[in-house]
């Protein structure tokens, strides 16, 4: 999985969460808070739809790492590559 | 031998708190099970048919309506945890509604979903208490719906802002009559939500009523493989060690669950627990949980043609009161005409291209459970034949243009609910439409593995409930111990 694989995943979920936002121009460095619209019952939703789809938990603790989608890509993608190892 | 069916989560009741809560648990890949006494769903939100004709029970409007595009509301949030495409709840906005209140001159406040209306028209009738209103809605945008959060009465909080008791009476009464399971008064909490869902959001209808919004939820909850029961309860609850250890369903059957979320009322619940396994077992450890006596009997009349060629107009809904102050309670008589609520589901804005096929009119009062129960079933009929015609004839007062003898005539078919008939199909004791005056905003109770949603959870309206179920559901069982929702 590379980084940019990662980002379209997490990207594919919010896109199912809030189909009601523009996703197209996200800047990647920037937070997703300030550029779209995510309360805390949508990150909590990232959250599950990470364990649902993909089998990736992320602790209450590390939530923080989801910030933007290059600190999920540098958080997630180990994870998700950790797991295809495992297969 | 051990063939009892084990769930992770039981549902109690398949109303909109109970089918919300089930898609969000589904989703998540929980084995759930929704258990419904009745055959149809939607709870207090159901429907009904009539010699071909359909019928809604409970809607009269979606609250919590805001343009497309607007977030962070109730409606966004729902939508957003439940999947729903907005375009799938097809929601029509009102077109105008009214409150029409006083005696000897009666003041009409106008408003429709755009809140500066509404000021302008307290502005035009109450001059000096529109900076009042703006403070208030101010104080109400900032309201703690947190457990912890004090409950205060609404009508002491509305005084601090507003003067005129009839103004006081005007704000009040639409977050009443949608949502109030108290006498006389509202908590404050309660009066918040429910003002900011009507009033500073506001109304809106799917043009096919609630069946389609239903069939949004049932068809999520099938899509993520959730289960359901219909037509058959749940009788009792065991109880062992503080823990629900069994269900026993009204086909005797026993199953067992994880954790059970109820959305049939917090005494409704309590009723089944099984009294040898848990001798005192009250719910909530405190407070004490008092009965809903908040009733209603409504009218649907069906007629030939537009209400507003009929001299409806164009309100959506009129509440109305005739007398000197609002007087929201049980009334001694089976029914109290002097104040209510007449809802004309014809008066959306569906478009151009839509129009339903004949006129609606409901109007809603107060009335009394214990009056109409134990009556022969000829005395209940022939009461509910005259009471219709009292409401109907309280209710024109207000449409000087309508009149009974063409009303008359175009007359298609006419239906009557009365608290009987809430308590036949809800099961909420009393009646009481809204539930118990005591609302437990956390959901948890005594029994470790019980939690409540719904109604008596205090979330109200439409989508209120729905909010009901998806925050009970993340917070009790899919995010234990988590995040605040």
């Amino acid at each position: 999985m590379t980084n940019d694989e990662t980002k379209k995943a997490v990207l594919d979920i919010i896109a199912d969460i809030a189909p009601d936002e523009d996703l197209s121009n996200l800047k990647s460095d920037l937070r997703l808070r300030d550029q779209v619209q995510l309360d805390s019952m949508d990150f909590l939703d990232i959250v599950m739809e990470l364990r649902k789809r993909h089998g990736i938990e992320v602790p209450e603790a590390e939530y923080g790492k989801l910030a933007s989608l290059d600190s999920c890509a540098e958080y997630l993608t180990p994870k998700f590559n950790a797991l295809e190892a495992k297969r | 031998m051990n063939s009892r069916s084990h769930y992770e989560v039981v549902i109690l009741g398949a109303g909109l708190s109970g089918l919300a809560a089930g898609v969000r648990l589904a989703h998540f890949g929980k084995k759930v099970c929704i258990f419904e006494r009745h055959n149809a769903p939607g709870g207090l939100n159901s429907f009904y048919s009539i010699n071909g004709r359909k019928f809604d029970v409970g809607l009269h409007a979606v609250t919590n309506y805001v343009p497309q595009g607007v977030r962070g509301t109730a409606l966004s949030r729902v939508l957003r945890q439940l999947r729903i495409d907005r375009s799938e709840l097809d929601l029509c906005e009102q077109r105008q509604s009214r409150i029409t209140f006083g005696k000897s001159q009666p003041v009409t406040l106008n408003f429709n979903n755009q809140f500066a209306f509404f000021e302008s028209e307290v502005a035009k009738h109450f001059p000096l208490e529109v900076d009042g209103l703006k403070r208030l809605v101010e104080r109400i945008k900032a309201t703690d719906y947190s457990p912890q959060a004090p409950v205060l009465s609404a009508r002491a909080v509305i005084k601090e802002f507003i003067h005129d008791p009839l103004l006081e009476d005007m704000l009040l009464c639409v977050p009443l009559f949608y949502g109030s399971a108290q006498e006389g008064d509202m908590s404050y909490s309660q009066f918040a939500m429910l003002f900011q869902a009507s009033i500073l959001e506001g109304l809106a209808r799917p043009f096919d009523g609630i069946r389609p919004l239903i069939k949004v939820l049932l068809d999520k909850y099938r899509a993520g493989g959730g289960e359901r029961r219909m037509k058959c309860g749940v009788k009792r609850i065991k109880v062992n060690a503080g823990k629900v250890s069994v269900l026993i369903l009204d086909s005797e059957e026993e199953i067992t669950a994880d954790v059970v979320l109820s959305s049939i009322g917090a005494l409704e619940t309590t009723a089944l627990i099984d009294n040898q396994s848990n001798a005192d077992s009250n719910l909530q450890s405190s407070p004490h949980v008092t009965e809903g006596r908040i009733s209603f009997a409504e009218t649907i009349s069906v007629y030939k043609g537009e209400p507003l060629e009929l001299g409806f107009g164009q309100d959506t809904a009129l509440f109305f009161n005739d007398s000197d102050r609002l007087d929201y309670s049980a009334p001694k008589t089976q029914i109290d005409t002097r104040c209510g609520v007449v809802c004309i589901p014809n008066n959306f804005i569906f478009g151009a291209d839509r129009k339903m096929p004949e006129g609606i009119v409901k109007i809603t009062c107060l009335a009394n459970y214990s009056l109409w129960t134990n009556l022969s079933d000829e005395k209940y009929k022939a009461d509910k034949e005259a009471w219709y015609m009292q409401m109907q004839r309280s209710a024109l007062k207000y449409y000087p243009s309508a009149n009974e003898h063409q009303l008359k005539g175009s007359l298609i078919q006419s239906d009557m609910f009365t608290p009987k008939t809430v308590k036949r199909f809800t099961g909420h004791l009393n009646g009481a439409i809204y539930g118990s005056p005591t609302k437990n905003i956390s959901g948890t109770t005594a029994i470790s593995n019980l939690y409540l949603c719904g109604t008596d959870q205090g979330f109200l309206g439409i989508i209120g409930a729905m909010l009901s179920g998806v925050t009970m559901a993340n917070t009790h069982i899919l995010t234990k111990g988590g995040v605040e929702a």
